[in-house]
């Protein structure tokens, strides 16, 4: 008997090793996930760490040392991506800027998901009058022009990164909201659903055990386009002077403080530009990169 | 018509070992093995088998429409004494169509619906007789009156979602018919209908194929419609024909182990018996992926014997023929 | 005949379902946007100035009505903007109607032109793609697609500034005066549209030609481009003609960086300036407008989606 168990769970193990095995080489064999999911690391470190090997200060001004060029463009290694108009070292001022953007965007995702998420949930799970109003204020979100409105809250309320979080939050909930709706309407009639209902489990409990676990792959795949928007919005706002204020370095505002010397000195505009779509590129790969692996009839859309 | 008064006639369609290869995740799939079949003028051949044993496989590659990616290779296929085999692709999009009509499983989604019925009529017709344009319109009404669809100039602007299924299967009837082809090959054209529709585009089928004195290609997993219409039987497994008969004879004694189990499974069989419960054959049809040996169907067969392991050749059996080691021996034994 | 009238009755009854749905999204927004520009802080003292005395934001308060309840407020805005009268701007001259009437044209011209440009360019190039997904000529379009996503407008825009205005001075940088002004933003706007038209285009051609009806168009000898154009690409194109629509009030929407970006003096510019003037007559009319047209895309591209179709026609 003890042999026969143990030979079964033998089995077992090899099955299940073999089926992580499959799945391992399923996410490593997808170019978006392995190149995009790369670049992303690369940046999180570098944003991360990177501060910290660079010797200069993002803030440290110096008149003397204004407008240096970068190193290819006959600049020296001090300031390996020059100085800008106020003399503060480029790189460090790039890493810290990206460090800025990542946390805007995971914050703005994480405000705009969980209530995105919450009411796609509650519209597709209860269906009727909720489903109408939660669809109807989805109508709503999308006719109203997201940029304009997240520029005049700014400009009234006075620009602050709690602020620019919030509203960007409040603006890109709506893919969440959708997408949670679709699959959980889809979800809400299969079999795993009715027998959870019919044993007396909770609506919270089946939503939470059932539904959520389900759709989390949608939702991570939506949260990356939506990380990529918060940059691109964020970015933005600041070049117009409405987002994230000065001294901070942010990518948006170092391109609008650049605009200025846009002549001699081009790259305070490309650098910072590039970083951004940099960003951006590694987080569509991969989300796209999720999308084929966890849902490969999707593939290529 | 006896079997030598057909060989002197010409063929319409002559197949000699045709193989059909597919790529596929596990490797690749070797779905039509080797197959070789004539279609006479105002004959009826019925191509039998399970689904996956490459019978549509085949009409598809007469046809040169292969999905992506497949690779056929063939001794010789010949249309009207036409090398098709290494034909272009500009001749062959005019034989389609014009020469050769082709019918489709399902008629919901063999019309394109964003096209109205009689414009997908038409197009045909004027590909074909492009100094003919003119006529299409009234070509599409006469072709429609034909197989039986009531109030056809009113269905030339309508689209195919508002038609039932049967009407549908008409209207790709029609479109086959367009240019009075020679030779009409059809993929399973009753399957997707419901049983009282099948046995009237049976009829029509057959009616049409009268008509118009057409070579009539049926492909079709389902002896019942076979033994109504075909002249001769082909039957296939695992992407080889196992054998070929003509009907009474092949009704009478099916010589190749497989085509007797496959009539076993027939609910009229079962009446002629002694109310046995419906039989099935036992087992799967083993995997197409890398080469077969032997016997294909073996593994299922009650009579394998060690010399079925070998390769088996389609024997000769005077006007038939089968792919069994005990083909031609029974009557021996008898 | 008879089918076609009830057909046409039921559209009759859907038009109506969708306008008056429209309607309500369009109420709804102009309420959002009215709270919202007042809630989110002092109206009046953004108006008076950071430096105003506080009498004097009591005055402005007064005199515009701030100090009224919000729901009396709204009432009173939207009783004369259903007339037509969306008030007066505090810095120009004209009342705010003319203005918009003035700046709306620029904007949508620039829109029609960026998304024509992305559709000329996008279907193209994502039906030829589709034609052999992940050969080569696929793989550069995608890779071309998923770099032009990535990039900001407005750092794009900067880009060809620098390249096309400053380095080479094939084209004016900025201001609204004559066609040359318009390539620049015409081609950011399509750069930035374009990959979505063509992912589209791309997927929808790839289900499409898989679809048993072009083997049935295969199998009549149809040429290969009638099979391509005429049967594939004309279901692959229902969808996308639909977030064409959607796309150009993204387009016009987010109009505001592009415009400041260029100096085109159009409706985002306008909104850019009022914003920073606390000029919240013309901002609240913009969102308003916007939102109108936006419900209006989306009603149009139903419309275009049923009419296209002819499977939802019916219902």
């Amino acid at each position: 008997m003890a042999v026969t168990e143990l030979s079964a769970s033998g089995v077992e193990a090899d099955t299940a090793k073999a089926e992580r095995a499959h799945a391992i080489r399923r996410w490593l064999g997808n170019s978006g996930v392995v190149i995009g999911g790369s670049l992303f690391i690369l940046i999180l470190l570098a944003t991360l760490v990177g501060p910290w090997l660079v010797q200069h200060d993002p803030f440290d001004q110096s008149l003397v040392k204004r407008l240096r060029p970068p190193v290819w463009s006959g600049g020296s290694w001090e300031f390996v991506f020059g100085t800008d108009h106020l003399g503060r070292d480029y790189l460090a001022r790039l890493l810290w800027g990206g460090r800025l953007s990542l946390l805007i965007g995971f914050c703005t995702i994480l405000v705009a998901g969980i209530f995105g998420t919450t009411i796609g949930i509650c519209a597709g799970y209860f269906g009727g009058r909720i489903d109408f109003a939660v669809r109807f204020f989805i109508m709503v979100r999308l006719a109203m022009p997201a940029v304009l409105i997240a520029l005049a809250i700014a400009f009234i309320a006075g620009p602050s990164l709690h602020l620019l979080v919030m509203v960007l939050g409040l603006l890109l909930w709506d893919r969440f909201a959708v997408v949670a709706r679709a699959t959980t309407l889809q979800l809400r009639n299969s079999e795993f659903v009715v027998a959870a209902r019919a044993m007396g489990c909770s609506n919270l409990m089946i939503i939470r055990r059932d539904i959520l676990p389900n759709i989390l792959n949608q939702l991570i795949v939506i949260a990356t386009v939506e990380l990529a928007n918060a940059v691109l919005i964020a970015a933005a706002l600041s070049f117009l002077g409405l987002g994230v204020q000065p001294p901070l370095p942010d990518w948006g505002l170092m391109i609008a403080e650049g605009k200025q010397y846009i002549l001699f000195s081009p790259y305070l505009i490309t650098l910072p530009g590039l970083a951004m779509m940099l960003l951006v590129l590694a987080v569509n790969l991969l989300g796209d990169g999720i999308r084929d692996v966890t849902d490969p009839e999707a593939k290529g859309r | 018509m006896t079997a030598t008064e057909m060989s002197e006639s010409q063929p319409v369609l002559a197949v000699r070992d045709m193989h059909v290869r597919l790529p596929h995740r596990a490797g690749i799939v070797h779905a039509v093995r080797g197959v070789s079949f004539d279609l006479h003028r105002g004959e009826t051949v019925c191509v039998v088998g399970e689904s996956g044993c490459g019978k549509s496989m085949s009409a598809m590659a007469i046809l040169n429409l292969l999905p992506r990616g497949a690779r056929r290779e063939a001794g010789a296929i010949s249309f009207l004494g036409e090398d098709v085999l290494n034909a272009g692709e500009r001749r062959m999009s005019e034989l389609r169509g014009d020469r050769i009509g082709m019918i489709f499983q399902e008629p919901l989604t063999a019309l394109n619906p964003s096209l109205t019925i009689g414009e997908q009529l038409m197009e045909v017709f004027r590909r074909h007789r492009p100094n003919r344009k003119g006529e299409a319109r009234e070509r599409a009404v006469d072709m429609l009156t034909q197989v039986g669809i009531p109030d056809p100039r009113e269905r030339l602007s309508q689209y195919p979602h508002q038609l039932s299924g049967g009407l549908r299967q008409r209207v790709v009837i029609a479109m086959a018919l367009m240019c009075e082809p020679t030779m009409i090959i059809a993929d399973e054209p009753t399957t997707a209908l419901d049983v009282t529709i099948q046995a009237q585009i049976l009829r029509l089928l057959i009616d049409l194929k009268d008509r118009f004195g057409l070579a009539l290609l049926l492909i079709t997993h389902d002896l019942a419609v076979a033994s109504r219409v075909a002249d001769r039987i082909v039957v296939m497994y695992a992407g080889e024909v196992v054998e070929e008969a003509e009907t009474a004879a092949f009704f009478a004694a099916p010589r190749h182990p497989y085509a007797r189990g496959l009539m076993g499974c027939l609910p009229s069989a079962q009446a002629h018996g002694s109310g046995a419960p419906l039989q099935i054959i036992p087992g799967t049809v083993p995997s197409l992926i890398g080469e077969i040996s032997g016997c294909a169907f073996r593994e299922r067969c009650p009579e394998a014997e060690p010399a079925c392991r070998s390769d088996v050749a389609l024997r000769d059996l005077g006007g038939r023929s089968a792919r069994c080691v005990h083909a031609g021996l029974e009557e021996a034994v008898a | 005949m008879h089918s076609a009238r009830r057909e046409g009755k039921a559209l009759v009854r859907y038009v109506a379902r969708q306008f008056l749905l429209s309607l309500a999204v369009l109420i709804a927004v102009s309420i959002v946007g009215f709270v919202l520009l007042r809630a989110s802080g002092d109206l009046a003292q953004r108006v008076a100035g950071a430096e105003a005395q506080a009498a004097d934001v009591a005055r402005i308060r007064l005199a515009y009505g701030l100090d009224k309840p919000l729901p009396v407020q709204y009432l009173e805005w939207a009783q004369r903007a259903v007339t037509g009268d969306l008030g007066r701007s505090l810095f120009f001259p004209e009342n705010v109607s003319t203005l918009i009437a003035q700046r709306l044209p620029i904007t949508l011209g620039l829109g029609a032109l960026g998304l024509g440009a992305a559709l000329l360019i996008g279907l193209p190039l994502g039906t030829l793609s589709a034609l052999k997904p992940n050969g080569w000529f696929d793989r550069v379009v995608l890779t071309v697609a998923v770099l032009g996503q990535a990039m900001p407008p407005f750092w794009l825009g900067l880009l060809l500034i620098i390249l096309f205005g400053l380095n080479l001075g094939w084209l004016p940088v900025s201001g609204s005066s004559g066609w040359q002004n318009l390539v620049l933003p015409t081609a950011v706007l399509a750069i930035a549209t374009m990959p979505t038209i063509m992912r589209l285009t791309r997927s929808g051609m790839i289900d499409q030609l898989r679809a048993d009806y072009v083997r049935t168009a295969r199998a009549k000898g149809l040429k290969p481009v009638s099979v391509i154009v005429k049967h594939a690409l004309r279901n692959a194109l229902i969808p996308v003609v639909a977030i064409a629509a959607v796309q150009l009030g993204a387009l016009v929407g987010g109009s505001v960086v592009l415009e400041t970006v260029f100096g085109i003096q159009g409706l985002g510019y306008l909104a850019w300036e009022s914003i920073n003037r606390a000029d919240y007559p013309v901002v609240q009319a913009v969102v308003l407008v916007l939102g109108g047209f936006y419900c209006l895309l989306t009603f149009v591209s139903d419309l275009l989606h049923a009419f296209l179709d002819p499977r939802l026609r019916e219902q």
